[in-house]
């Protein structure tokens, strides 16, 4: 179909993006795979040596990392449930005949458009303060002791916080796949005497499944990632409460620019995402062909 | 449509969503009221919801004290820069998966995708030496090189989805007219590729503003942008909080307005095509 000369102008399009790509993909990642075997301190330049595995032996079993790949799991986790546990009601609530419903829509996204710096401060301090704070003045309405969020339950206050960011967006994604339904479909089932129970579940379920996945997959690759907001609310205390894996990293290199501990815990970062990244593509990948 | 829908289930759904909405709406709404209030009454318990003297001197002081402007114009320069190369090296890309699709071009698709996956901080380490030996630490520079190659896979992708949507017939209507690859790029495809084009640079830029791993940890002050601005506020003395609502009211403010334009957009460019 295409001439040969439009064949050589189309790579010679696409070769720049997928070209940057490449060095962008390759050269730091080597870079933190040739660190990850170094013994390597910017505290102390000049003394670097190979050590083989000895960084990851360390990383490994250090008590610090195994405290932190639990808060991952349990901050991935609980913001997972509790984005698609709200996200489903919202969006059907949204999908019904509602008055207003683009205003509605508007603030229901909103919190995803607010940068992570600054509603993890407006949480800590306006909300969540233990004497001034918002919530603490609603528990003293109900007779309550306000509870001291950051030092009492330090990862839960973030994971509500980050749950308030993503919640949006699961919320926006399965109202878009909802309101693909078929209509139709809806009113076929309705006419055959379908409650508005056993519509849900054998029409909506069954169709949600494949955005839900969606909504956990691209959820988890971003909710591994999560920093700013225990970089300027907890700095991962107290103790090693709110530390998570990409702050473990951080802390590492940034604080004790330990390069070669820090690179080693950078690579167990990406082999855990790419577990998670090797079941979206292959996703992604399906939905291309059709 | 056609199903029938009584008057009290809209009035029980409607009331159910606006409660819900304003719950989910009021940390923001929150903020911008406090952001009008004196330190004093920001920080009062029993707070005031509206009934407190408004005063705009916040705005002022965050100013005055801290140069507000130097770092909104660095987020301006950042996000707007990457999102600008980066559709510069996405249009050509995207145009030519999307015209002139290869055995591989699947393939290329997927892989591109697959660097998005990749944790910052697996690439931390080298990122932040190599920034340091060539100068580049809190340069706005060194960001708009990063975010822009951070983004270009969703750029890439989101163009692609909607190159793929005009009508290849077009095209070849317009190469037997005689059209050259130039004037068809020019009078048929830009035409009706810019509404793909605005929103894809509207996703990337509330993605580049508030992006906080790359610019918390490499910039401090001359090239900080509003991310890092606003973390300053982590480490305080004395009352702060009106001071900390006016500057996160005027951070948020844009790109709340740009993201309320762009939501339908939002969904396909973040889930890559995956839901429609």
């Amino acid at each position: 179909m295409a001439t040969r000369q439009t064949q050589v102008l189309a790579r010679a399009l696409l070769t720049p993006a997928v070209a940057l790509l490449f060095i962008w993909m390759i050269v730091p990642l080597a870079l933190t795979i040739y660190f990850s075997t170094l013994h390597y301190s910017l505290l102390d330049p000049g003394s670097e040596s190979f050590v083989g595995l000895e960084n990851f032996r360390y990383f490994l079993t250090d008590p610090a990392f195994l405290a932190s790949l639990q808060n991952t799991l349990v901050l991935v986790g609980s913001v997972l449930l509790l984005t698609i546990g709200l996200g489903i009601p919202l969006a059907l609530l949204l999908d019904q005949p509602v008055i207003g419903r683009s205003l509605v829509r508007l603030m229901v996204i909103a919190p995803f458009f607010v940068m992570p710096t600054v509603s993890a401060l407006v949480w800590k301090n306006l909300l969540m303060h233990p004497v001034s704070g918002l919530f603490a003045w609603i528990a003293t309405l109900f007779g309550a002791t306000p509870i001291d969020w950051f030092t009492d339950a330090p990862l839960f206050s973030i994971i509500l916080i980050v749950a308030w960011q993503w919640l949006p967006f699961a919320t926006l994604i399965l109202l878009t796949a909802m309101q693909s339904l078929d209509e139709e479909q809806k009113e076929a089932a309705e006419m055959d005497g379908a409650g508005a129970v056993s519509r849900f579940i054998y029409l909506t379920v069954p169709h949600l499944a494949r955005p839900v996945t969606v909504v956990i997959l691209i959820e988890t690759i971003f909710l591994l990632t999560v920093f700013a907001e225990i970089f300027v609310t907890t700095g991962g205390g107290p103790g090693m409460q709110t530390t998570n894996i990409a702050f473990l990293v951080y802390a590492q290199a940034l604080i004790q620019f330990d390069v070669g501990n820090a690179s080693a815990g950078g690579l167990v970062a990406v082999v855990i995402a790419n577990i998670v990244a090797f079941f979206l593509v292959r996703i992604v990948g399906r939905n291309l062909e059709s | 449509m056609a199903r029938k829908v009584t008057g009290r289930s809209v009035l029980i759904s409607t009331l159910a969503a606006w409660l819900l909405g304003f719950l989910i709406f009021f940390p923001i709404l929150w903020m911008v009221l406090t952001s009008f209030k004196t330190e004093l009454e920001a920080f009062a318990n029993p707070p005031s919801f509206l009934l407190f003297h408004w005063t705009t001197e916040n705005y002022a002081t965050v100013q005055e004290r801290s140069d507000y402007l130097h770092h909104a114009f660095n987020s301006i320069v950042i996000a707007g820069g990457s999102t600008l190369v980066a559709l510069l090296i996405a249009i050509p890309a995207a145009w030519s998966m999307a015209f002139s699709p290869t055995k591989r071009t699947k393939d290329i698709l997927l892989w591109m995708l697959s660097t998005k996956m990749m944790p910052p901080v697996g690439v931390l380490v080298p990122i932040y030496l190599i920034y340091r030996d060539f100068g580049l630490l809190d340069t706005r520079i060194g960001l708009v090189f990063l975010l822009c190659l951070g983004n270009l896979p969703i750029v890439i992708w989101m163009l692609f989805t909607y190159f793929k949507e005009i009508p290849k017939d077009i095209l070849e209507a317009a190469r037997m007219d005689g059209a050259t690859i130039g004037r068809e790029l020019i009078y048929v495809l830009t035409p009706m590729a810019i509404p793909g084009l605005a929103s894809t640079m509207l996703l990337n830029l509330i993605l580049a503003w508030n992006e906080a791993f790359w610019t918390l940890n490499l910039t401090t002050l001359d090239a900080a942008p509003l991310t890092t601005f606003i973390a300053s506020y982590s480490s305080p003395e004395g009352l702060f909080w009106a001071k900390l609502s006016a500057a996160s009211t005027l951070a948020v403010a844009p790109i709340l307005i740009i993201g309320w334009f762009s939501q339908k957009q939002l969904v396909r460019g973040l889930t890559f095509g995956a839901v429609k």
